[in-house]
């Protein structure tokens, strides 16, 4: 199938909008299920389907934000594990929030006290510079979740020339180059940084056509 | 002629991707500028390094699923769209597009966009796989024009297949929010043209070519020379669009 830059092809057909499927009626069965998704999706009473807990505020929204001058993002199971296996520990690091959310993929409660193999999504702060924020996102964020996602967290941060850091794996057999992904020698870094972004890179750049979807990219 | 207003051009989500492409073309041989973006949460988000790169020194832009480039020579200015909408997002993306471009400069707007080839009626079957569609406020502009260059216009077909008694309506399968932009468009007094070819999928990349140069008929975007395909440029991140080499184990 031919792709071009960028393409983010989930659904059997490439028209983003099946106008078939759109017009047509849904069976009772079909209103069921939906209906019983929608509930369990936008159970959380706040604000939708994504609620982000701090262990800081008492409760609910409006109070000061979290200052911030370093965000650690790890998304995915592998992301996480890196962080659990080489940075964090219960002596410099505390946790400090934690995300909320369902979706038909996974459910993260709000607990803290989690093990490796579940669901969760976690923000831990180092305790020697309560500026430094970390997050370990192991649980799926769903498309329609994943701006929701981005809006309450970064919400609620005081962003002081923030910079934020985003760990993520992608799957070698993804990645377009040249010659056979079989002769690479895999695991390898790569990464995109935004204009502002100052710092020596201690990878080389992405190049096209690869590209970065869902979380990580939003 | 005289362009005395901002030409707005964008593609449509679509079978084979050929709105996308062609619009690809457009930016990389007009070499047009970055100048914004759309931040949405429509549209799955994606991110990578500039696609239209053609050289070390101006691959490293990062570059994200909606955004606006232009030419103010010819007064164009183009959106491209580059990852599926997400479920339940295509319309409220469409009533903002809209009230956007009817707040902005942009007089006209051209929609390139693709339907599904195998949808085609008998007649269909025929001729030019071409097609255009104006809004009745671009039809008194530029209707005239259409006819001069022999373009056919988008058939409506019955409602009811099979029953000869029903309505006509527009139909675009495959088209994605084509048929919902233009009609919107219709209500709401916009100049807008639609262009598209029938195609299925696999390589769109001819489909876009043929897409491009019937825009070009029209709006003389590059000189249609003998052989204008050749006068657009293709840009750097269609490289491997099939995939990777293949390993020399395999043989």
């Amino acid at each position: 199938m031919a792709t071009f830059f960028g393409e983010v092809v989930v659904a059997p057909s490439r028209a983003g909008l099946d106008e078939e499927e759109e017009a047509r009626e849904e069976t009772p069965e079909d209103r069921e299920i939906r209906r019983e998704l929608e509930k369990k999706r936008y159970r959380q009473r706040c604000s939708g389907e994504i609620d982000v807990l701090w262990t800081w505020k008492s409760g609910g929204c409006g109070e000061e934000p979290l200052v911030c001058s370093r965000f650690i993002v790890a998304i995915g199971k592998n992301a996480a594990a890196f962080l659990s296996s080489f940075i964090l520990d219960s002596v410099c690091w505390e946790v400090v929030g934690v995300v909320k959310l369902w979706n038909e993929w996974c459910r993260t409660s709000s607990t803290t006290n989690v093990l490796p193999t579940d669901s969760f999504c976690l923000f831990y702060r180092l305790i020697s510079d309560p500026t430094v924020l970390l997050c370990q996102c192991s649980c799926y964020v769903a498309e329609d979740q994943q701006f929701q996602w981005l809006e309450k967290v970064f919400g609620s941060m005081q962003k002081k020339g923030l910079q934020v850091t985003i760990l993520s794996t992608c799957p070698v057999a993804d990645y377009k180059t040249q010659e056979s992904t079989l002769t690479l020698a895999s695991p390898f870094l790569k990464a995109l940084k935004t204009k502002e972004f100052q710092d020596q890179v201690c990878c080389p750049l992405l190049e096209q056509p690869n590209i970065v979807r869902d979380l990580p990219a939003a | 002629p005289v362009i005395r207003h901002i030409l707005f051009l964008q593609p449509a989500v679509s079978v084979g991707n050929v709105g996308q492409l062609a619009i690809d073309l457009v930016i990389s041989t007009l070499d047009m500028t970055k100048v914004g973006y759309f931040y949405t949460n429509c549209l799955v988000p994606m991110v990578g390094n500039n696609p239209y790169a053609t050289a070390e020194e101006n691959s490293t832009e990062l570059s994200i699923n909606a955004e606006v480039y232009s030419l103010p020579s010819k007064k164009l200015v183009v959106l491209q769209i580059r990852s599926p909408f997400i479920k339940n997002k295509y319309r409220p993306f469409c009533e903002t597009l809209l009230s956007w471009v009817k707040s902005s400069e942009c007089a006209r707007v051209v929609l390139l966009s693709s339907s599904h080839a195998y949808q085609r009626d008998d007649e269909q079957l025929l001729g030019t796989p071409l097609r255009y569609l104006l809004t009745p406020d671009l039809e008194k502009a530029v209707g005239g024009r259409m006819q001069e260059l022999n373009w056919k216009e988008m058939e409506k077909v019955a409602a009811y297949p099979g029953i000869s008694d029903t309505d006509k309506v527009l139909h675009i399968p495959g088209g994605g929010i084509t048929k919902l932009l233009f009609t919107e468009s219709c209500s709401k007094g916009i100049q807008m043209a639609v262009l598209l070819k029938f195609c299925s999928e696999g390589d769109n990349i001819p489909d876009a070519f043929v897409l491009v140069n019937y825009l070009n008929e029209w709006l003389q975007l590059i000189k249609s020379e003998v052989n204008p395909s050749s006068q657009w440029k293709i840009p750097s991140s269609w490289r491997l669009l099939f995939g990777n080499g293949l390993p020399p184990a395999l043989f």
